[in-house]
Order: structure tokens, then sequence, then C-alpha cells
């Protein structure tokens, strides 16, 4: 026994083969190249201006003056401010409407059903750069331009999100759910009641998207706002590089200030995210 | 507690009929059983009395009233799912008292029912578990168990026992028998196994291709069947079936010696069914039928041995009682007593009666 054991041991450990080697150097490099740049933003947070281009990983004299004058800065916590705002709205929202709208897909029949589930689908094809002018069409005509609302109502709603919670349902079985009708549930509280406390997976993997999709998203918020109270980190932070002299360790403290929910949630909930990817099987 | 009515129901999915009108009467705290082969519209009735499908035509009356327009809820029934449809993210406690979600109560009476309940089925110390911790067996209590604390006015059960192993099921079988013993509540249970219908129903509804073929009680339907496939369907293993003729008040079967029979009026083709077990190896008795066959397969069971013969062109099994095993390739002498044969028509598959 102990012998055999002893063997097995002895054998796993000789067992490196060489394309175990090759797998291993890739994903290395691979994840090398990706923290690179991370690590350089974190470098240049802690220099002052005079060092920035020293590029140096670790700065000859770390310091943290960045990070006080980043903190202090009043429009700095305004848009970290708008930013947590826009992007826990829109995520509830989206754990809200997605799934009520991908369970009644999924689970009743009514004339139209496909057609509308086709129309939903049809709306991932088309690309966000399309959908901008639009939009922003939309907004001006309804008085929406420069507002929070102009900058979440792309987002309320996914059509992918309506996707994924539409296919996560059609997984529940009609027993939990004819079980509660006969038991004199309403539809409402069989949807909220039982039928959303089964998909849990996929509406963390939903809610992690949307709020990661959301915090980093620069393109449209850039678009719709104009007063700089109403921007976005991501805008905010590039807006410190349109001033008169770009203050590169100012814009790598804001950055670097501004990963930290998005390291938070990836700490935290790295259980559902890989679950999430691996079942959502699409987008990472 | 309350009578249900079935009359003329009709189910259609689009242009196909499922069930084809239907009439029938459920006596309040009566164990009605529907058996048939799968597909024949057992749970498609069972759930039009639940409300889960709309009723396409005839009514349906619960307690004298006319329910066809009414939602699942208001109907005050009860159902098990053949998969349980417990609720993986609940307890057990809160899985049985979800069934008084819509009630009332007060929250003390409600703990209550669910400990009754719990005591009842033998899930008390199991109460904080969840789903997922628990048997096949305890997982259909605890869905009986949420059925139970509603008071309803009856329980449907959709196959409930399929899921679960022979030796649990037939203790499953008996505790829901014990149960509507107890409870007195109206039970309306569906299966395709004719050991549960007969172990447990007050009364059996046949069904086949969406009609009603018969109805009556265990005894009623082994001892009088109206036609070939009730008589096939009910007691394991099934009826033999062999042809024969009637002539002029006498029936002849090829190869096989008939005496001593009355037999009821038809001329022509018949069937003549035997049970296996009234078909019993060895030399022959007395009046009745009498033949030789080539013995194919044996299956012990210990106090007594199912033989399967080829006697003639029909394939048939008998009994041989005690511990003696016949041997395979062997000739065996096997008789039917007088009473013990079943007479069909050959067309019409309808029952002629016994002799
Ligand atoms: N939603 C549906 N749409 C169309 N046809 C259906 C639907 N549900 C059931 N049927 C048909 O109705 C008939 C009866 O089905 P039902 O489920 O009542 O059978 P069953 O007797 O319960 O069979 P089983 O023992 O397999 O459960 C079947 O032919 C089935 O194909
Ligand atoms: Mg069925």
């Amino acid at each position: 026994m102990t012998m055999a054991s002893t063997k097995e041991l002895a054998a796993n450990s000789r067992d490196i083969r060489p394309g175990r080697i090759i797998t291993w150097t890739l994903l290395l490099i691979g994840g090398l190249i990706m923290i690179t740049p991370l690590l350089f933003m974190f470098s240049t947070s802690l220099k002052t201006s005079g060092q920035v281009y020293d590029l140096r990983l670790i700065p000859a004299a770390p310091t943290l003056d960045n990070y006080i004058k980043v903190l202090g800065d009043g429009r700095f916590m305004q848009w970290f401010f708008n930013s947590t705002l826009i992007a826990v709205t829109v995520t509830i929202s989206n754990v809200f409407f997605d799934s009520l709208v991908g369970y009644t897909l999924a689970k009743f029949e009514f004339r139209g059903r496909y057609f509308i589930f086709l129309a939903i689908l049809s709306t991932l094809m088309i690309p966000t750069e399309m959908l901008v002018i639009p939009w922003y069409l939309m907004s001006s005509q309804l008085g929406w331009l420069n507002s929070y609302w102009g900058i979440m109502f792309p987002g309320m709603m996914t059509a992918f999100g309506t996707f994924l919670m539409k296919q996560f349902f059609e997984g529940v079985p009609n027993d939990f759910l004819e079980a509660a009708r006969v038991d004199g549930l309403n539809e409402f509280t069989i949807w909220w009641k039982i039928a959303m406390p089964m998909v849990v997976p996929a509406i963390s993997a939903l809610a992690i998207f949307t709020f990661l999709g959301n915090w980093t998203a620069f393109f449209w918020p850039l678009i719709v706002t104009t007063s700089k109270e109403l921007y976005t980190l991501p805008v905010g932070i590039s807006s410190f590089s349109a001033e008169a002299s770009i203050q590169w360790e100012l814009i790598m403290t804001g950055a670097a200030i501004g990963t930290i929910p998005t390291l938070l949630v990836f700490l935290l909930l790295q259980r559902y995210i890989v679950r999430g990817v691996m079942l959502a099987g699409l987008k990472g | 507690m309350a009578k249900i009515e079935l009359q003329k129901l009709v189910k259609e999915y689009g242009k196909t009929r499922a069930v084809h009108g239907i009439d029938l009467t459920i006596e309040d705290g009566e164990f009605v059983v529907f058996v048939g082969p799968s597909g024949c519209g057992k749970s498609t009735t069972l759930r039009m009395i639940a409300g889960l499908e709309d009723i396409s035509g005839g009514n349906l009356l619960i307690g004298g009233e006319v329910v066809n327009q009414r939602e699942p809820k208001q109907r005050n029934i009860a159902m098990v799912f053949q998969n349980y449809a417990i609720y993986p993210h609940m307890t057990v406690g809160q899985n049985i008292g979800f069934g008084l979600y819509t009630s009332k109560l007060s929250k003390a009476e409600k703990q209550k029912r669910i400990e009754e309940a719990g005591k009842t089925l033998g899930l008390e110390k199991l109460l904080d578990r969840r789903p997922a911790a628990l048997s096949g067996g305890q997982r259909q209590r605890v869905a009986i168990g949420r059925a139970m604390v509603r008071d309803p006015a009856a329980f449907l059960f959709d196959e409930p026992l399929s899921n679960l192993d022979a030796q649990l099921r037939s203790q499953m079988r008996m505790e829901i028998k014990s149960l509507h013993r107890r409870l007195g509540t109206t039970i309306v249970y569906v299966t395709h196994d004719q050991v549960e219908a007969m172990t447990m129903a007050d009364k059996i509804v046949v069904m086949r291709d969406g009609n009603i073929l018969q109805v009556g009680s265990p005894t009623d339907l082994y001892e009088n069947p109206v036609d070939v496939f009730t008589a096939r369907f009910i007691g394991s293993p099934s009826m033999n079936m062999v042809e024969g003729t009637i002539a002029g008040g006498n029936l002849s079967v090829e190869g096989a010696a008939i005496s001593g029979l009355t037999l009821p009026a038809h001329e022509g083709k018949a069937l003549i069914g035997v049970r296996p077990h009234d078909l019993v190896v060895g030399e022959a008795t007395g009046a009745g039928l009498s033949a030789t066959g080539t013995v194919e397969a044996v299956e012990p069971l210990g106090s007594e041995t199912l033989v399967h013969l080829t006697m003639g062109k029909a394939q048939v099994i008998a009994t041989a009682p005690g511990r003696v095993v016949p041997a395979i390739g062997s000739a065996v002498s096997v008789h039917a007593g007088v009473g013990s044969l079943y007479l069909f028509d050959a067309v019409s598959e309808k029952a002629l009666g016994r002799a």
C-alpha cells in the first residue's frame, strides 16, 4: 500500500511532459503581457511628474502625493460617484428587466413570441457604433442630453442579457412553476420566488458583465455628456489629458483608483465569473 | 373534500385530440387511479383537473360546481409531481410551508401544520435540511408534505413513484395508501404501472388513446376485463392469449383438449385468455383445458416457477408450483381449470364471458 503510493508520487513528479512546459510558457508570456500595462499604471501613479518618463518599474522615490491630490479633487470624487451610480442602476435594471423578458419568452406561449425573440436577438448584430447616432438624435429630441438618464438609457435592458436569461429559464423544469401555480401563487411571485433563485449563477454572470461593462464604458458617456459634473470616471480621467499639460501621473492615479472596484468585483466574485463565463459560453 | 365529475371532457392540442370526451365521477374520499400506456392521456386529464391545461370541451365539476374557467388556485387542489418539484433553494420546512404561501393562517398555525406534516411523514428531523441532501424517497415525502399542509379538496399525483427504486416504491405505495386512509381526502393518481393501480386504488380507470376503456375496482378489472387490452394490462405477468374457434357450442383450440365448459353464445373465431397463474404445469386433475408444450425458458421465483412455453404456434407463460423447475427443452403438460378461461371476440376484442 505505502510502497505503491510512494511509487505513484514519484511517477507523478516525473510526469512533466514537454506539452505542459509549452502550455505553461505560453500562459506565462500571455499573463506578463496582460499585467505589464497595469503594473506601469500603478508604478506611474507613485511617481512625481519629473520621473514619469523614467521607465523604471519600481519608482526611485515612491510617493502617495498623486493619490492625495486626486482624491482631494472634488471633480474626481464626483466622477467616481457618477460611475458608481450609473453602473449600479444599470446593473439592477438589467437583472430585473432582462430576466423578466427572458422568463416570459422562455416560459409562456403567446402569439408572436418567436418573432419578438428574433427581433431582440437581431439587435445583437448591430454594432454600438451604428447605434450611437440614433441614440444621440433621440436624446436630443427628448431632452436627455447631458443627464444621468441620457447616459444610462441605452443599457437599461440588453438583448444579450435577455437572451442569456431566456436560455437559463428554459432549463428550469416546468414542474416547479406548475407546482407553485397549483399552490396558488400569482405569476409574478412564481417568477420572483421560484424561477429567479434557480438561475442565480446566470444572474451573477449577468450582473458582473453589466457592472464591468458600464464601469468601463467610454464612448457613449463621452458623447452624451457635456458638463464635467456628469462625466463618468473614464471620461473624466481622459479629460485630464486634454488640459494644458498632460499630467500622466495624475491620469494613472485616477485610472488606478478606477480599477479598484473592478478588481474587487473580480476578487470577491471570481468563482461566479469563471462559472459565468463558462455558462454564458460567449462574451468574456 | 369534494366530488369531482368529468363530463364529456375533451382536450385538443391544435388539431390532435389527446382526450376524447371522457365521463367519470370521482366520489368524495375515493382513491382513483388512472392507468394506461404512455401517451394515453392520463397526465393531460389530471392536468385539466388541476387547471394547468385549458379544457377544450365538456365540463369539469368540483363539489358540484363547474370549474372549467377557474385558475388552479381557485380549485383548492394540491398536486404532487413525478420530479417532486421541491425547491432546491429552500429547506425542507420552507418547502412544506410553501404550500401555505397564500394562506391567511397565522404564523404559529402554519408552523404547527408544517411540524404535523413533518411528523406524519417522518421528516421531523430533516426540516432544516436542503433538498440536495435528501434521498429520493425523502424528497417525495417533502412534496407530499407540501400538498398535505394545505388541507386541499383533493390530491393529484402524477407518477410520483417512478423515479424511485423498486423497494422504496413498494414502501411508498403503502405509505400513500395509509395516508389516504388517515386523511380521507380524495386522491386522483396517475401511473402506467398496473401494480400501483392494483395495490392502491379503490377505483381503477383504464385509459387508452384518450378514451376510458373500463372503470372498476381492482378485483372487478381482474375478474371481468371488458376487452383484450384491459385483460392483458391488468395482472402480472400478462394474460396468455391463444386463438380458438367456437362452433355449435363447442370450443376448439389447436393442440389442446377441452372438456366440461359452459360457453357463452358466440359463433366463430375467438381469443382465449388464461392468466399464467391459472395455467398450471402438471397432469389435468379435472375438466378444463389441457395441452402440452415445450419449455423455452424458466423464471424460478422460489415458491413457484414461471415457465415460458411454446404451444403449437402460441407462446404462453404457465406456473409450475412448488420447487420443481422444469428443464429447458423438455415437454410438459399444462392445465387450466373450469372458470379460469376468458373468452374474447377475435375481431372486436370485446369480452364474451368466462368459461
Ligand atoms: N403540449 C402538448 N402539445 C401537443 N400534444 C401534447 C401535449 N401534451 C401532450 N400531448 C399529447 O397528448 C397525448 C397524451 O399525453 P399525456 O401526457 O396525457 O400522456 P400520458 O398518458 O400521461 O403518458 P405518460 O405515461 O407517458 O406520461 C400524447 O399523445 C401527447 O403526445
Ligand atoms: Mg404522463
